[in-house]
């Protein structure tokens, strides 16, 4: 084992993992946190916290995910190159070792145009494949950056994220072996929609043998309502989100359409669960975790294994 | 070229505050060239601060001129008649001329004309783009003469984020995905599997993050 987290247990064991994610309050209210971990509990292996996701500042990563620990869920945190330099990001990896976080995922994240604080200074003083193998290496080496020994190694399991739809596509899979060959241990994939460039992209990357050497979980959004599909389909950048799948939505009658995107959240968990190479789900159900049962038990996903 | 826009008016005019006699100093050229600070503009506002004083029943004496070069000493001293009896001058050179005339003419007051934006190329008519951010260790020999520190919204070293959609930048359709046109570039020669490689984080002390810069050239002290 190399961090011993739940999530690994389950990804090495060759278990058909099943994350979830929870957004940090805007604020320091814990009860939002509580309310999103009793949905989640039981129904999830791991649970991803979001790091100031879309640039709106929210409660840190690190704290969201020492609440959840507390509360007996395993956080994944997310960690963007954004607003942290090196110094800060080694530090806080550390920290959160200490806290007792065991799995985290490295991200460029979203540039601060799109946030609430737009005037903010962008850091990127690393971008996110080096992240992944800066916690590698301390990982691994139990060195710093720039080779100092550090006292005591956070040993993390080293997640990472991936877009299947962002361009240019015959790039992604090499960078994907890029973060492999940074020392990446899961990767967890933007929204899918688009089933046949799904298939593609993972092809190529089983042909490249990168799936014997990173665990990679498919990312599944359950849409809400029809305003929700064509925002992400024409206003997010890097979510495919095909004509055909617009159409169901707007096919079926306006107060059906939440059951829509809960039935065909769960066709595409079982579809990709099809596809060779796929090790896992990554669930989010972004402010809709009330339904993340449903959706586990639709997809046969539950109950979860308990793995020693 | 350092590309730079005419300030607003009413900002220069604040920043005068109390100024009576008053020298707009132009700079023949990267600002001249992008149609920002050179002769024409300095007649311009030279125009607008007159109108606008006049407006506010201000006695402003305002003079003009334009240097060579306001970030060298002997283009900045064909001034000094100019600048004599000056209460203060609106340098419309880029941050550089600016300190730079405050320094050769110390004690006076030099306000800046112009916002120094980038440094860019013209790539139509009215439209510069930022090329380079002068960071001191040029890469462009792997990036197929793209830069991905500069042109990439988020200086990523190791390819496009998954934001990179149709060509543009997440944060913009205006802005093309650095990493797009870097791959286009490196494929038309042939040489995308240098793009494979992992490329660790960047050593940025030669840029400011390293402290403000000086470059000494022995060679050229002898």
């Amino acid at each position: 084992m190399k961090s011993g987290s739940n999530l690994e247990k389950v990804l090495s064991k060759g278990e058909f993992a099943l994350t979830g994610e929870c957004g940090p309050p805007r604020g320091a209210d814990v009860d939002v946190i509580r309310k999103k971990a009793g949905h989640l509990r039981g129904y999830v292996d791991a649970v991803n916290v979001t790091d100031n996701q879309t640039s709106i500042v929210r409660m840190s990563s690190i704290g969201a995910s020492k609440v959840l620990i507390d509360l007996g869920l395993e956080p994944v945190m997310q960690m963007v190159c954004r607003d942290r330099n090196r110094i800060a990001i080694q530090s806080d990896v550390f920290g959160a070792y200490a806290l007792g976080i065991r799995n985290m995922l490295c991200l460029s994240g979203d540039h601060q145009s799109f946030g609430n604080q737009k005037d903010a200074k962008n850091v990127y003083d690393i971008d996110s494949i080096q992240l992944v193998n800066v916690v590698y290496t301390m990982r691994e080496e139990g060195k710093l950056l720039g080779g100092d020994e550090i006292e005591g190694k956070p040993s993390m399991f080293i997640g990472a994220a991936e877009n299947p739809f962002g361009d240019p596509f015959d790039f992604r899979p090499i960078r994907l072996a890029k973060k492999v060959a940074a020392g990446v241990d899961f990767i967890q994939t933007q929204c899918i929609y688009n089933m046949p460039k799904f298939r593609e992209f993972m092809k190529r990357v089983v042909d490249m043998g990168l799936t014997e050497k990173c665990h990679v979980m498919a990312g599944i959004t359950p849409l809400k309502s029809l305003p929700m599909a064509k925002y992400m389909a024409t206003k997010v950048s890097g979510i495919d989100i095909p004509k055909e799948i617009l159409d169901r939505m707007e096919g079926v009658e306006k107060k059906k359409r939440a059951e829509e995107g809960i039935k065909l959240a769960i066709e595409q968990i079982q579809e990709v669960r099809q596809i060779p190479g796929v090790h896992g789900v990554h669930l989010m159900a972004i402010e809709w975790e009330e339904r993340v049962p449903e959706i586990a038990k639709g997809a046969g996903l539950h109950p979860r294994p308990t793995l020693e | 070229m350092i590309v730079g826009e005419r300030k607003p008016l009413e900002e220069i005019i604040d920043s005068l505050e109390g100024a009576r006699k008053v020298l707009v100093a132009g700079c023949g050229t990267c600002v001249a060239v992008c149609m920002a600070g050179g002769e024409k503009e300095v007649g311009m506002l030279a125009a607008e601060l007159s109108m606008a004083a006049r407006l506010r029943g201000l006695e402003i004496d305002v003079t003009q001129a334009t240097a060579q070069r306001q970030c060298d000493r002997e283009y900045l001293e064909t001034l000094r008649e100019q600048v004599k009896g000056r209460d203060a001058v609106v340098s419309m050179a880029c941050g550089i001329g600016v300190q730079y005339m405050a320094l050769h003419y110390e004690p006076l007051r030099v306000v800046p004309g112009i916002n120094t934006d980038f440094m860019g190329a013209n790539l139509g008519i009215g439209e510069w783009v930022e090329y380079c951010q002068s960071c001191g260790d040029c890469l462009l020999a792997e990036t197929g003469g793209i830069c991905p520190i500069a042109r990439c919204s988020k200086s990523l070293l190791n390819g496009p984020c998954g934001g990179s959609s149709g060509g543009k930048c997440e944060i913009s359709k205006d802005t093309d995905c650095a990493w797009q046109l870097i791959y286009d570039r490196m494929a038309k020669l042939g040489r995308t599997d240098r793009l494979a490689r992992y490329r660790p984080p960047k050593v940025w002390k030669t840029s400011r993050d390293g402290g403000p810069r000086r470059l000494v050239r022995e060679d050229q002290k002898a």
